[in-house]
């Protein structure tokens, strides 16, 4: 994949005054600002807390990985982001700064020339979320059987988002344009009038993705899309996925448990642990530089194509239970460097070295030194790899070596919306 | 009631009733709980008082029902002291009759209902768990049953007895009990068909344990909710049943039950006097009602143990005040709650606690949606 | 169309079966009831009724039990059902087909309004869970397990005696008028009609409430349905979405509940002295009439089968999954 565009980056405006309104943005500008998110499940004592003090970026036309074991809470965060988590579901801290065309209370296409906005989808209306949601954040989900509705054909689960998002076109305009998402996804405009369960399994997840599409959103959030699917079927979609991605400039939010697949696929990487994020970083660089002991773990847990024999060791001890976390850090009983401070004291998230990683651990950033597996240097970053770019390629000479904590990570930047860039 | 914690919100349904919960047979096993929702407890009350009524009824009952306690009047008299429910038309007391009578639909009805459930159960599981031939025979048999209309049918069968032999009240239950198997049938067929895959019913056939073995204790007792219910329902059935058969007088009315009450009540036209006579009518009628909701509250309450989603949505009015939650969950409007935030879980780390964690440049204010 | 032709072997089955059924119970009982019904009869009748009611019952008939068999068929599929013991000289085809329409109009627009009414409350108690109307089910519990015929004498006590709104007995008003298309005649029909329409309505519709709540419920959790909010559709077409599939139980329960209608239908019209097959049946019942038992038995089934295939066929329509051949 190409990064031509990515090539021409400009550093975003520093210092933005408050306002809510600011002009167009950049390539590199954040859509979606996640700071201190949690999410509970439940009420009062006995609430499980799913997701606790969660910061994310999502950058335009980024894909930001978000990886994790099952029950660690990624499901959760991805849909308390758009507010369509399930009771007994509840978001108790955070914001969720959306960047955004228009007010968000008018149903305009994510293209049009509109001042821009800032809206929290947390303190948001009802009527407010409707016109945004599919029209700028669209969701694909796991079992497209499950997420189709079986007694509608395929065309009107297509024109149906039209009729509500796009009240001037007329009918044969929603079936032209209904036909043409299919022929985007490789489908052929014919199947309009079928249902799904006539479909295979590759085309019904082609049909949502499809359909996340329709409204040309500004971002797609994935849920294990392709995990119910064989894998040949599951690298053809993956593909046209990314393709439709550099065609038609999505962010793309991509929630799965396969840390290989986003390797390969996403930009950045974030991955979550009991509820927490616990390292943030290029993909590129997680992969030769891990900075957490879980993401070694992780990393460590499936075997490499090339390269040298490597012993795969796993992660040792089994899954935290939800309702009785470990004190201190949460990961500190499996963790094979845990020291007494792990289990007295919790680590923030925190940023390094101003690359754009973050980490929480308190091997890294502070007086201790950390394992050389962990301590590993830090990729090359070229603009021109052949993979795919990673937010560290615009990294000015001049960063610090300094652990710093991240602005709008675990404490608040003085109120300047939308957060700062790294190192800028 | 506890909240249903820890639902998966990508948890996918499949449209089918959902599976039962999972029991293995054992020594000592799970000690059932009273159940907390005031509905079941309701049933349970009432249900259980009648069947003592239905057992002592006829030792506690004033007067013979049949026996004409005046010869003075020909017009059914109110409640009074001397006849608690007044009398009917011919001076009989009411309230014998009603014990009398309830003894009888009663008996009828659990009758018909253990002979429908076994009957249930035994072509249900049969033909679930051996499918083939011997499935599509049952099912054939079942379907034929469930089409039929039963009250017609019933009303031929007993209109071509004659008026004088009055049947006793197990074989009018047995003869019920021909119509009402046939739901219960397939309900457990359907149950036990997917039980079949299940991973212990197929361990115990590698291990080449006998059929039946298999049906009575692997099967089996995971069924028992759905029997509880069939059973329930298979009751209510027959009392609606007998009572409409008594009713018509197709069953003899010399035959006491609610039904025959009822029968009584409206040939003499209770309801159409000026001077409407409702302690003829209206204790009968009464009696099947709540016997009947008694029972199917029971039933309700054996269907949310089942089925965990139809249980009441969590937190009580109060509860759900005090946190500023919205008292009906919306779907696709989560919301969100700041006043409690996640310090607890940061307590664990003085020193390092900013001041406002996890609060935006919007923090200080109360959101509430 | 598979599904279709299944159901229609099914209900042929079941026809031929309720068939032998009425063939073989008068045979069956003990006292042999149809030869003492029929010696009754002996002094009011012309010999040929006697001698064809003797073969319809097999009494002091040499003919095979094979025989009598295949003449009742042969009877039966010209459209004879025998002559009215009660009503003697009608035919029993002739006093069912005047009481038919009846109860077809009754039951069938309360039925009607009863899936309707109860399919739309039962979507919105789902869907509105936790608001008042989940204190209407304990309510409605109770009319269902009340035997029809006791609501509709309720009904009669309060409504008709005591407030005098409707009237309490007849299909119209058959002492000041005659049938016929004048305006007088159908609204009298329609009064006549209200209450003993309420009550199958009172007596039916908490089935279809909790039904359709139940699954709206479960439908509720699907992820289709979280797609359809995600999609920012209004709320009507996403209440559609999970009620589309919600409602497909209910039709196919449909055919099981019809067999429970139109038995309590028949009972109220009783109390109502409505004109229909339940007044005949009382009739019937209470003079031993049994061809006319026997011939009502065999139309009530043949009814209730129709319906059952016309829900099937809305069935099919409703759910996309069943026009293909599995």
């Amino acid at each position: 994949m190409t990064t031509a565009r990515n090539s021409h980056r400009r550093p975003a405006p520093s210092g933005r005054a408050a306002s809510a309104v600011s002009g167009p943005a950049s390539r590199d500008q954040p859509l979606l600002e996640v700071t201190g998110l949690c999410v509970d499940y439940g009420f009062g004592q006995d609430a499980i807390h799913a997701v606790v003090e969660a910061d994310l970026v999502l950058r335009r036309g980024e894909v930001l990985g978000l990886a994790g074991e099952s029950g660690s809470g990624k499901s959760t965060l991805a849909y308390a982001i758009t507010r369509l988590l399930r009771a007994p579901g509840v978001i108790t801290g955070g914001q969720v700064l959306f960047h955004t065309p228009g007010t968000g209370d008018q149903d305009l296409p994510a293209s049009a020339a509109a001042p821009w906005h800032t809206i929290d989808l947390l303190d948001a209306g009802p009527e407010q979320l409707r016109a945004l949601r599919w029209n700028r954040i669209a969701v694909v989900l796991q079992s497209a059987m499950h997420a189709l509705n079986p007694v509608l054909s395929v065309g009107a689960q297509l024109t149906d988002v039209l009729r509500a998002h796009r009240p001037e076109m007329d009918r044969a305009a929603r079936l032209t344009r209904a036909g043409q998402l299919l022929e985007l996804v490789g489908i052929p405009a014919d199947r309009l009038g079928n249902y799904p369960h006539e479909l295979s399994g590759g085309m019904r997840q082609r049909v949502m993705i499809a359909m996340a599409l329709a409204l040309e959103p500004q971002i797609v959030i994935m849920d294990e899309p392709t995990t119910a699917l064989d894998v040949v079927t599951q690298r053809e979609i993956l593909e046209e996925l990314m393709d439709l991605r550099d065609r038609l400039g999505f962010a793309i939010l991509f929630i799965t448990h396969d840390l290989s697949l986003l390797i390969e696929i996403a930009d950045t990487i974030a991955v979550m642990y009991a509820g927490r994020i616990v390292e943030t970083a290029g993909a590129r660089q997680l992969y030769r530089a891990p900075r957490h002991p879980y993401s070694l773990g992780l990393l460590r847990s499936f075997p490499a194509l090339h390269g040298p024999h490597q012993p795969m060791t796993g992660i040792g001890g089994s899954p935290p239970d939800m309702r009785q976390l470990p004190a201190g850090c949460v990961f500190h009983p499996r963790c094979p460097y845990a020291m007494d401070k792990c289990r007295v004291d919790t680590p923030q998230l925190l940023r390094l070295h101003a690359t754009g990683r973050a980490v929480a651990c308190w091997l890294q950033g502070t007086a201790t030194t950390p394992p050389p597996e962990l301590a590993l240097p830090e990729p090359e970053s070229s603009a021109t790899t052949a993979t795919r770019a990673t937010t560290q390629a615009a990294t000015p000479p001049e960063a610090t070596t300094q652990a710093t904590p991240a602005p709008g990570v675990g404490q608040q930047a003085a109120g300047i919306i939308p957060s700062q860039r790294s190192g800028s | 009631m506890a909240l249903v914690i820890g639902t998966d919100p990508a948890a996918t349904g499949d449209g089918q009733p959902p599976p039962l919960p999972t029991v293995r047979l054992r020594r000592g096993a799970r000690v059932l709980q009273l159940p907390k929702s005031l509905k079941v407890r309701i049933g349970l009350g009432f249900g259980l008082g009648f069947i003592i009524l239905a057992v002592i009824g006829p030792w506690i009952a004033p007067d013979n029902p049949n026996t004409s306690l005046s010869t003075t009047s020909g017009v059914p008299q109110a409640p009074s002291a001397a006849h608690l429910l007044g009398t009917t038309q011919v001076q009989q007391d009411v309230l014998s009759q009603l014990l009398a009578g309830g003894r009888s639909t009663i008996l009828v009805a659990i009758v018909a209902g253990l002979i429908a459930t076994t009957l249930a159960v035994l072509f249900g599981v049969t033909a679930g768990y051996y499918g083939g031939v011997l499935d599509d025979l049952l099912s054939m048999l079942a379907n034929i049953f469930l089409v039929m209309p039963a009250l017609p049918l019933l009303i031929v069968i007993f209109g071509f007895l004659s008026k004088s032999t009055s049947p006793s009240d197990v074989l009018i239950g047995l003869v019920i009990s021909i119509t009402g198997w046939a739901y219960g049938a397939r309900v457990m067929r359907a149950q036990t068909l997917s039980m079949r895959q299940r991973d212990y019913v197929v361990s115990a056939r590698a291990i080449g344990e006998h059929g039946w073995r298999i049906m009575m204790f692997e099967i089996l007792p995971n069924l028992l909710p759905i029997v509880a219910t069939s059973f329930l329902f298979t009751v209510i059935y027959g009392v609606g049943t007998y009572t409409a058969l008594s009713f018509l007088g197709v069953i003899s009315p010399v035959h006491w039950s609610w039904g025959t009450m009822l029968y009584w009540a409206q040939s003499a036209q209770a309801a159409q006097q000026v001077r409407i006579e409702w302690w003829w009518f209206v204790p009968p009628g009464l009696a099947v009602g709540l016997f009947g909701t008694s029972l199917a509250l029971l039933n309700f309450g054996i269907d949310e143990f089942i089925n965990p989603r139809l249980r009441a949505a969590g937190l009580s009015r109060r509860t759900a005040k005090r946190a500023g939650l919205p008292r009906r969950s919306q779907l696709g409007l989560t919301p969100v709650v700041r006043n409690s935030g996640p310090v607890s879980i940061a307590a664990a780390v003085p020193g390092q606690l900013p001041d406002e964690i996890g609060h935006g440049p919007l923090a200080g204010t109360d959101r509430r949606t | 169309m598979r599904l279709i032709a299944r159901r229609l072997a099914l209900y042929i089955v079941t026809a031929i079966v309720a068939i032998t059924v009425n063939f073989f119970i008068p045979r069956l009982m003990p006292g042999n009831p149809a030869e003492v019904a029929i010696g009754h009869m002996q002094s009011t009748v012309t010999p040929q009724t006697i001698a064809a009611l003797d073969l319809q019952y097999g009494v002091n008939t040499h003919t095979s039990l094979w025989g009598q068999y295949v003449h009742y068929w042969d009877q039966l599929l010209h459209g004879n059902l025998g002559i009215s013991f009660s009503a003697y000289p009608a035919t029993v085809a002739s006093v069912i087909r005047a009481a038919l329409p009846w109860t077809i109009g009754l039951v069938g627009m309360a039925t009607v309004i009863s899936f309707v009414l109860g399919t739309l409350l039962g979507i919105a108690a789902a869907w509105r869970r936790g608001s008042w109307l989940d204190n209407l089910l304990p309510a409605m519990t109770f009319f269902q397990a009340a035997p029809y015929f006791f609501v509709a004498i309720l009904a009669v006590a309060l409504f008709a005696t005591k407030l005098g709104w409707f009237p309490q007995n007849s299909g119209y008003d058959t002492i000041a008028l005659n049938p016929g298309l004048s305006w007088g005649y159908i609204s009298s029909v329609l009064d006549h009609a209200v209450l003993p329409a309420l009550t199958i309505v009172a007596g039916s519709i908490a089935g279809w409430i909790i039904g359709m709540r139940n699954m709206m419920l479960t439908t509720m959790d699907e992820d289709y349905v979280l797609i359809a909010q995600a999609k920012g559709l209004p709320k009507r077409r996403v209440i559609s979405y999970a009620a589309r599939n919600a409602i497909l139980p209910s039709v196919s329960g449909f055919s099981l509940a019809i067999g429970f209608v139109v038995s309590g239908a028949l009972l109220t019209e009783i109390v109502f002295s409505y004109p229909g097959i339940g007044y005949i049946l009382l009739q019937a019942i209470g003079s031993e009439d049994y061809p006319l038992l026997q011939g009502i038995f065999l139309i009530i089934t043949f009814a209730v089968l129709a319906a059952n295939l016309i829900a099937d066929f809305v069935y099919a329509f409703l759910d996309p999954r069943t026009r293909q051949e599995a």
